[in-house]
């Protein structure tokens, strides 16, 4: 396995793992901005890391190959086919 | 009267943004059901993210918050940021490579050709048919309830339904994939803009800060849980990140993928999915919150905003706020209704004969046709069944969409799967939906109330199987963990028997074009010769 592929796939358990931030489970305090809960701040501050996330895997992992896609001849057949048992 | 006025504004405008969608239309099912394969990248963000969010989103979130506080954000909502853009990017794109390299147009299809079975593909289609359904009843129901109670009870609940009904019916009966990804900008637009708007308006008519108001809660023994997770088990809010695997497995979603001009059109979508998902439910979840001090003991959480927004809104703007709620309830039941059409004609109609023998602009006409009725029965359930039965089938169909996920992972992914792994991983959603079923049932009477601890449902097996308020649980995890694990083990263990699918049919689904050069064992010359391929490969 590739490298890059080996750090991508740590950095995505890391960051799911993160999701279940016990250390916060029971506080409430300190409130962010003075009126938002830690909890509620911290799974906010949460999605803004996964949008960097999907950033990094677009620009680093990014299916390149898909993009010169081309349907083929026989389209479309599979579809209404039968005989498939 | 000046909300149901703006609604009315609202939906006249839906209505005619599907008509000149009718006049762009086509006469063929690629057309009517994918829009010509042609949504580009910022209206294929907003269409599919549309196509995921409910008035659940708006209502349902606020709701859960006033019930048991901040975590509902956590459970639902920051877990799908991350799981839900990372089923699009793995999976959407080569769904969406598949389905323009081969012409599919739904994942049956698709799982017919790759697993060389037609049978396989006729009983997750009943499977995915019977989670499906449900969802749509209660978008109705959902739209329904939202103008009733927006305009105080002047439109009549079966009124709101019909309207409802009608909008969604019209806008996909003339307009397809094309007039539903239209509407979709406009309805995410305003949807998106609702939180934010909301809690502006809202926090403007308040007497102190929100900070107030969360120091009040904080301060109170009996509040202090709504703003931490101190009565969430941990398994419990764990088990929830499963839960958005089921968004690419639900048909509507996977059909939308098929759906995009170019594969380049997902990467807009996966970065802004987290934000757009933020902007929605932080403020709606926010405002559930401090709901609880300023409209304390509603009967019905669910309308906690309505209430807030009635109270602390101008009846204009009330209005357009409204409209964003019908825009979330309808853009989504559009897509349900628009893709259990595209099931029953292409996985049904067009693959027993239909449009070999009747071509296909008659296939167009049935797919219209099914619409009405489908639409039409919808429409009839919703107003003779009780709303709870239908939360349940919901509820569980998330779980079994997420079971399902393996299966396409494997489809994708994983040269030697074969039908009978599809087949028993099927087979065990398909029995896990039916025990849960029972088990909730059974287990109604001796639910425990909201911060009661839980109920054993069988005392001789111990904690196995546990009642909380609202969900049966395995160890306290919720059903959805080892539906989806035991849905993996057996798809990998039960492949590994039989003979794996044909070389040809490896070789056409693991070429060079679709795994990539790179892919361990992708044969890109034979793939190449056999399908055809160009001579740039």
């Amino acid at each position: 396995m590739k490298l890059k592929t080996v750090v991508l796939t740590l950095l995505i358990l890391a960051i799911y793992v993160l999701h279940q931030d016990s250390w916060n489970w029971k506080k409430a305090e300190p409130l962010v901005f003075g009126f938002l809960p830690i909890g509620l701040a911290y799974q906010a501050g949460y999605s803004v890391l996964a949008s960097i996330l999907m950033g990094v895997l677009v620009k680093v992992a990014w299916p390149r190959h898909l993009e010169n896609i081309e349907p083929t001849d026989a389209r479309g057949e599979s579809d209404e086919k039968e005989g498939h048992q | 009267m000046i909300p149901v006025v703006v609604v009315g504004i609202y939906l006249a405008i839906i209505a005619v943004i599907g008509s000149v969608a009718f006049r762009r239309s086509k006469a063929n099912t690629e057309d009517f059901f994918l829009a010509n394969r042609a949504v580009g990248s910022m209206v294929f963000f907003l269409s599919i993210f549309a196509t995921n969010m409910t008035a659940f989103a708006i209502l349902g979130s606020s709701g859960q918050a006033y019930r048991q506080g901040i975590g509902i954000y956590g459970l639902m909502a920051s877990s799908s940021g991350l799981v839900i853009p990372l089923t699009i990017f793995f999976i959407g794109t080569r769904l969406w490579a598949i389905g323009k390299r081969f012409g599919h147009q739904t994942q049956v299809g698709f799982f017919r050709d790759r697993w060389e079975c037609s049978t396989i593909g006729t009983l997750i289609f009943i499977l995915s048919v019977a989670m499906l359904v449900p969802y749509m009843i209660i978008s109705i129901m959902g739209g329904g309830r939202v103008l009733n109670d927006i305009s105080g009870g002047q439109v009549a609940y079966w009124l709101g339904c019909a309207i409802v009904a009608l909008v969604v019916t019209a806008n996909v009966f003339f307009g397809g994939m094309r007039g539903t990804v239209w509407v979709n900008i406009f309805q995410t637009v305003l949807f998106l803009l609702f939180g934010a708007v909301a809690l502006g308006v809202i926090s403007h008519g308040l007497q102190g800060g929100f900070g107030e108001y969360i120091d009040k809660i904080l301060n109170n023994p009996k509040t202090r849980y709504l703003v931490t997770r101190e009565r969430m088990p941990e398994r419990y809010f764990w088990s929830y990140t499963f839960i958005p695997l089921s968004s690419i497995m639900f048909p509507h979603m996977a059909i939308m993928c098929f759906a995009a001009r170019k594969v380049t059109a997902f990467k807009r979508t996966v970065v802004l999915y987290p934000l757009a998902i933020m902007a929605i439910w932080l403020p709606c979840i926010f405002l559930g919150v401090i709901g609880t001090q300023l409209e304390p003991n509603l009967a019905k959480p669910d309308g906690i905003l309505l209430h807030l927004l009635t109270d602390h809104a101008p009846a204009w703007l009330a209005g357009i706020l409204g409209a964003g709620i019908i825009s979330a309830v309808m853009g989504s039941d559009t897509h349900q209704v628009l893709a259990v059409s595209t099931m029953f004609t292409k996985d049904v109609f067009a693959h027993y004969g239909g449009t070999a023998k009747y071509g296909e602009r008659s296939t167009v006409m049935f797919a219209r046709g099914f619409i009405l009725c489908v639409t039409g029965l919808a429409y009839v359930i919703a107003l003779n069944t009780p709303e709870s039965i239908f939360e349940l089938a919901v509820r569980f169909a998330f779980s079994g969409f997420a079971a399902m996920a393996p299966v396409m992972i494997a489809a994708l992914f994983w040269r030697r799967s074969t039908k009978y792994g599809a087949l028993a991983s099927t087979l065990w959603v398909a029995a896990w939906l039916l025990l849960t079923w029972y088990l909730q049932r059974i287990s109604d009477g001796t639910a425990p109330k909201p911060g009661q601890p839980v109920a054993l449902i069988y005392p001789a097996l111990g904690h196995l199987l546990e009642r909380s308020t609202a969900n049966v649980t395995v160890f306290g995890f919720l059903p959805v963990v080892p539906m989806v694990l035991g849905s993996a083990v057996l798809m990998i263990l039960v492949s590994l028997i039989p003979r794996p699918p044909s070389q040809a049919t490896i070789d056409k689904y693991f070429s060079a074009q679709l795994a990539g050069s790179n892919f361990p064992g992708s044969r890109p010359q034979k793939a190449m010769a056999q399908a055809g391929g160009s001579s740039r490969f």
